[in-house]
């Protein structure tokens, strides 16, 4: 267990006693493709919070590449090596599509961020803060260097979606399709040069053709050996793309496997896709 | 068959974006239609359209024969149509008896209002132990009892309800499923629902429409749409691969 | 002891009832309402008026106070703040500022500014308990509040619309599902609440004993802080709010004395936010769907400026206007220069952070006094003031400002609300004589006194603002600022940490806050804290919004439009404001991102 990328033990989050996730615990290996299956309301998106740390945890313990996330904020974490999406696209509106994914990058910048490893400090946070604005203002030539990397890395994030993002790059993400959010947003995501990439639903809102452009990307990126955590409804790209399937309901784990074991589970089917009852309004037991 | 709500050619945009593209529909008088499809599809956008919350850009929506399309949700509430909107939306700091009144608010008959409330009482015997609490402060099952009994409130002769097993879990699935096909049968009211689980939706259903990227892509009785092996693969998205 | 207590319940019961008003309007339409703090002002004019000039009996004057005050709520919320709510709750809340000053000086024009003796309608020291006095006005003031307190929770709980209101504040779309007629739980709402306030402002004047048009507005911030205190949209929490802020204030004043009133209201205040930052019995969303401040503004595409608009720009603003030597243009020039400068150093953080704070007024004080005490007390010279000046403002205002940046959404606006009239509190308790005789800026000996030079001066520094903002904008750290207006929550999940970079943004708008203050110093050569008002806060919001929110060229525009507009119909003050009103009701009406961006 100890070569484990992502390693979440008995976690859990309750709403106002509405227990979301109840003790859960899942592996992601280095170079593996999880998915997370199950109902609206399982608990799915809400664990992939916790595990990007958009909200706390209230019991569990959560392991990046032998490191604690579970009580670090979410910057924290991005920096530790997660990226992810959301599940309704958040996209910053008023930026390019470019500047999206430049901010994507903050967590990998150096020379535009002197003295980043003080941000997390009462008080002496002002002093990277203070520097990032000399280098705004003023500029070093390593700061110059580095923005010409910047540019360089934007446009090869562009370029993974260049049919679809190559024209639209200086345009506000106000202005764009969902689809095209969607895919800013992953771009964004990979920017942050990730370990493990947290995608929620990320061919919500697309139709055939696109979600199979969307598969087409995620076993590009397979290939390229990125860990990936997919929560998706559409089964039958997760069936293709993931190594591993988690089923989630009310919470909990009911199933874990590999896709063609977990296809089959009784209990999956019933979850998920629902109990076959007699058709045309009759009911009962 | 008379169509107790129709809706004809409806589209609908959210700014530059095509939510509903060209949607025809319909429901009966005290027919159970089930709306499918992934999210994002178009589901509640046309339940939102049916109640009026948003603007069509062109095509009609008719309840028992009357064009309705540019009424105000208010008007539309009034006619007949109720709703158990998305999660639930239950008025949290309110008691368990004010959500059902507020439910009423369209009718001014205080008798039948009285009588309805017993009704509902009797109807839903957990609302009526509750009746005093903070609807917040119910478990999500109740709180979907008290969404339906608060549309009931109103009399409607048709009921949306979008995704009423949403965060339920399956036993209480079931119950809400139960509860639809009994509040169909006992009061006769039409019910069309958003489902996203398939055959759960068509276990229940005598229709159905299938959604994707707001088209209605499939339509049928639940019998055509579960032998239908496309529903699979239109409704779960099959990712093809290229 | 006792009496003190008294006092604060006196007090707290005036400002229970603006802040139900307020808190109510907040409930069902998610906007702050400043025109609340008019009818307080208004509500004691109106009662003066029906009983000294027209002398009629107090039980007469008090429900027509409560029916005009209630008549104009109607047209106000039905002309004005409805339908800006629609689509922009926070221009809806800019706009009642603006229609608050309309009121004021409408009232002024029909009352005069003076303080007017409130008759003595009831006696108020004819009882006693022990060796406290009180009045049966006093009595007549609380049982009249808390009979009103029960009516309102008697129609709340058991009245139809009174349940609608309910149901509406708690889920607005769930509402409008049931069939519950949204707008006109609205005017309902905006009309109780204008009565209230109305009621409020007699009792306010029959405590005092006075009543001047402009009152409202001290009472109207207590009692808006109150609302929040208690969590916006809660009834009871601004019940509690009142009535607890009265009382703590009484006791402030007791032991440190009035000038302390605002100060110990705004810490009160500042404190539950960081506690709670959804009031006492608010509460607030894990996680925000969609930033408040945000969206509300930078949605449409600047428009595109030609080169040779730089270059024209720069030759008129800079040397044509310079060369008319026409020193009436070129005092309201250095005015318009200077707002532009403290704007353009706004739009950091209202545009780009998506912070619209609004007390600015505090950190272009802290320049202004800085400045004159460095220049007169340690003899610095003028160019060495004016950027440490600037640094102080900075220094200071993040200072006080770090505790708020985990406050959402409008609660962060109001946070520096307060903030920005607590530094003008303190800057008053300290020196609360204005300073004279402030030293004119000095080149190689020469004393530059003369219009052309202040010009010269405010337009090198427009200039230099304006490359700094154009470096920042275009930098990396620009698009980091603007990501977390954007989106926080998206923000941070890039490892953006947005409240640093608020902090950041803030402290930048700051400096140039207080670059401008110790401006205006030097050319008007006297400061008091009467001139770093609300109004002036709110001036640079309006000049920010009017350009384009993050546009720091907008700024210029906006201020030459605002400022310059107003310094022309400076003959008429009263129509000046009433002009900033109609303006900016405009603007956020059919320019929501601003002069220089395209609706989208």
């Amino acid at each position: 267990m100890s070569d484990a990328l992502l390693q979440v033990e008995n976690l859990e989050r309750h709403f106002e006693g509405l227990k979301a996730v109840d003790g859960i615990s899942f592996t992601v290996a280095p170079g593996e493709v999880v998915s997370i299956i199950g109902p609206n309301g399982s608990g799915k998106t809400t664990t992939l919070n916790l595990v990007t740390g958009t909200i706390r945890a209230h019991g569990g313990s959560i392991v990046l590449d032998g490191t604690r996330i579970d009580r670090v904020d979410s910057a924290r974490i991005a920096e530790h090596g997660i990226a992810r999406t959301f599940q309704n696209g958040r996209v910053f509106a008023t930026l390019s599509v470019a500047d999206n994914i430049e901010v994507g990058m903050h967590s990998t910048l150096r020379a535009n961020r002197p003295f980043r490893e003080l941000s997390n400090f009462f008080l002496l946070r002002w002093i990277p803060l203070l520097g990032e604005l000399f280098i705004a203002i003023i500029g070093t030539p390593a700061s110059r260097r580095e923005d010409k990397q910047i540019k360089n890395a934007v446009e090869t994030e562009i370029h993974r979606f260049e049919a679809r993002l190559g024209p639209r790059r200086d345009d506000p993400a106000y202005s764009l399709s969902y689809a095209n959010r969607r895919r800013t947003e992953i771009a964004r995501a990979l920017a942050l040069k990730p370990k493990l990439l947290v995608l929620d639903e990320p061919t919500a809102g697309m139709n055939q053709s696109e979600t199979a452009e969307v598969l087409e990307q995620l076993l590009e990126l397979k290939a390229e050996g990125q860990a990936i955590l997919l929560v998706e409804h559409k089964l039958d790209l997760v069936m293709i793309v993931s190594d591993r399937v988690i089923v989630m309901d009310g919470g909990r784990i009911i199933a874990e496997g590999r896709p063609e074991d977990v296809r089959h589970d009784p209990s999956v089917i019933e979850a998920y896709i629902g109990r076959r009852r007699t058709v045309g309004g009759g009911d009962e037991e | 068959m008379t169509d107790l709500l129709a809706l004809d050619d409806v589209n609908v945009y959210y700014g530059p974006f095509h939510a509903l593209r060209g949607n025809t529909l319909t429901v009966g008088e005290g027919e159970i239609v089930s709306l499918l499809g992934g999210n994002a599809s178009g589901k509640s956008t046309t339940m939102k359209t049916i109640l009026g919350l948003i603007k069509v850009k062109s095509g009609t929506v008719r309840f028992e024969g009357e064009d309705v399309t540019r009424a105000s949700t208010r008007h539309r509430i009034k006619a007949g149509i109720a709703s158990v909107p998305e999660a639930r939306r239950v008025f949290p700091q309110m008691t368990v008896d004010e959500n059902l009144l507020a439910g009423a608010y369209t009718r001014r008959d205080r008798v039948g209002i009285t009588e309805d409330l017993e009704r509902m009482r009797d109807y839903f015997p957990r609302l009526a132990e509750r009746r005093r609490q903070e609807a917040g402060t119910l478990s999500g099952g109740e709180q979907q009892m008290l969404a339906f009994a608060r549309a009931l409130m109103s009399r409607p002769k048709l009921i949306c309800m979008d995704e009423p097993t949403m965060g339920l879990s399956p036993k209480l699935v079931d119950q809400v499923l139960d509860e639809i096909v009994r509040i169909n049968k006992e009061l006769g009211v039409a019910v069309l629902f958003v489902e996203q689980q398939a055959e759960l939706a068509l276990s229940i259903a005598s229709r159905g429409y299938v959604l994707a990227t707001g088209e209605i892509v499939l339509k049928g009785t639940a019998r055509e749409l579960l032998d239908n092996p496309q529903i699979q693969e239109a409704y779960l998205g099959k990712a093809k691969k290229a | 002891m006792l009496d003190t207590l008294i006092a604060g319940l006196l007090r707290g019961n005036v400002y229970a009832l603006g802040a139900v008003g307020i808190s109510l309007v907040f409930g069902v339409m998610n906007v702050v309402n400043f025109a609340q703090f008019s009818f307080f002002g208004l509500g004691a004019m109106l009662a003066w008026f029906f009983i000294t000039t027209l002398g009629l009996p107090f039980w007469l004057a008090l429900p027509l106070v409560l029916v005009v005050c209630a008549a104009l709520g109607l047209i106000i919320n039905i002309s004005v703040v409805r339908p800006l709510a629609k689509f922009l709750p926070l221009a809806a809340m800019l706009s009642t500022y603006a229609v608050s000053q309309i009121l004021d000086n409408a009232s002024q024009i029909a009352f005069t500014a003076q303080f007017r003796v409130f008759p003595p309608v009831l006696p108020n020291s004819n009882l006693h308990i022990g060796n406290m006095r009180f009045g049966t006005s006093d009595l007549v003031m609380l049982s009249t509040t808390a009979v009103v307190m029960l009516v309102m929770s008697l129609f709340l709980k058991y009245g139809k619309v009174g349940r609608a209101i309910r149901a509406t504040s708690q889920d607005q779309e769930a509402a409008l599902q049931m069939g519950i007629p949204v707008g006109l739980v609205q005017h309902v709402s905006f009309v109780i609440a204008s009565a209230l306030g109305g009621l409020a402002g007699v009792f306010i004047a029959l405590y005092v004993g006075v009543a001047n048009p402009a009152s409202g507005l001290n009472i109207g911030l207590t009692a808006f802080v109150a609302a929040t205190l208690g969590g916006l949209g809660s009834l009871v929490g601004a019940v509690i709010g009142g009535f607890v802020l009265g009382i703590l204030e009484a006791f402030g004043i007791h032991f440190f004395g009035d000038t302390s009133r605002q100060i110990i209201i705004f810490v009160i205040l500042i404190v539950v936010l960081i506690a709670r930052p959804g009031g006492l019995l608010g509460k607030v969303p894990l996680i925000s769907t969609e930033p408040l401040t945000g969206t509300f503004l930078g949605k449409g595409r600047p428009l595109r400026i030609p080169r040779w608009v730089w270059a024209a720009a720069f030759v008129v603003l800079g040397i044509v206007i310079p060369l008319l030597r026409n020193d009436y243009v070129l005092i309201t020039g250095t005015q318009v220069l200077i707002y532009a400068i403290i704007a353009a150093g706004f739009t950091v953080t209202a545009g780009q952070a998506g912070v619209l704070a609004l007390g600015q007024a505090g950190p272009i004080a802290i320049g202004a006094y800085m400045s004159a005490a460095l220049t007169m007390q340690l003899h610095f010279s003028f160019w060495v003031a004016l950027p440490v000046a600037g640094l102080c403002a900075a220094i200071v205002a993040s200072i006080l400002a770090s505790p708020i940046w985990g406050v959402k959404g409008h609660y962060i606006s109001i946070a520096t609300l307060g903030l920005g009239i607590t530094i003008v509190a303190v800057i008053q308790l300290i020196v609360p004589q204005g300073i004279y005789n402030i030293p004119v800026p000095q080149w190689f000996g020469t004393a530059l006194t003369t219009p052309t030079a202040y010009y010269l001066i405010d337009f090198g520094v427009l200039v230099i603002t304006l490359l700094v903002m154009w470096r920042i904008r275009r930098s990396h750290l620009g698009k980091v600022i603007s990501s977390v207006g954007s989106d926080e929550v998206a923000a941070l999940a890039s490892g953006v940490r947005g409240r640093n970079y608020k902090a950041l943004a803030f402290a930048i708008s700051a400096f140039f806050a207080g670059i401008g203050g110790s401006l205006l110093a030097h050319q008007y050569t006297y400061i008091d804290p009467t001139i770093f008002t609300m109004l002036m806060s709110l001036l640079v919001v309006t000049i920010v919004i009017m350009g384009g929110v993050s546009l720091p060229y907008g700024a210029v525009v906006g201020a030459i439009i605002l400022i310059g507009a107003m310094e022309l119909l400076r003959f008429t003050p009263e129509l000046r404001i009433i002009v900033y009103g109609l303006v900016l009701i405009l603007v956020v009406r059919f320019r929501p991102g601003g002069i220089l961006v395209r609706n989208s």
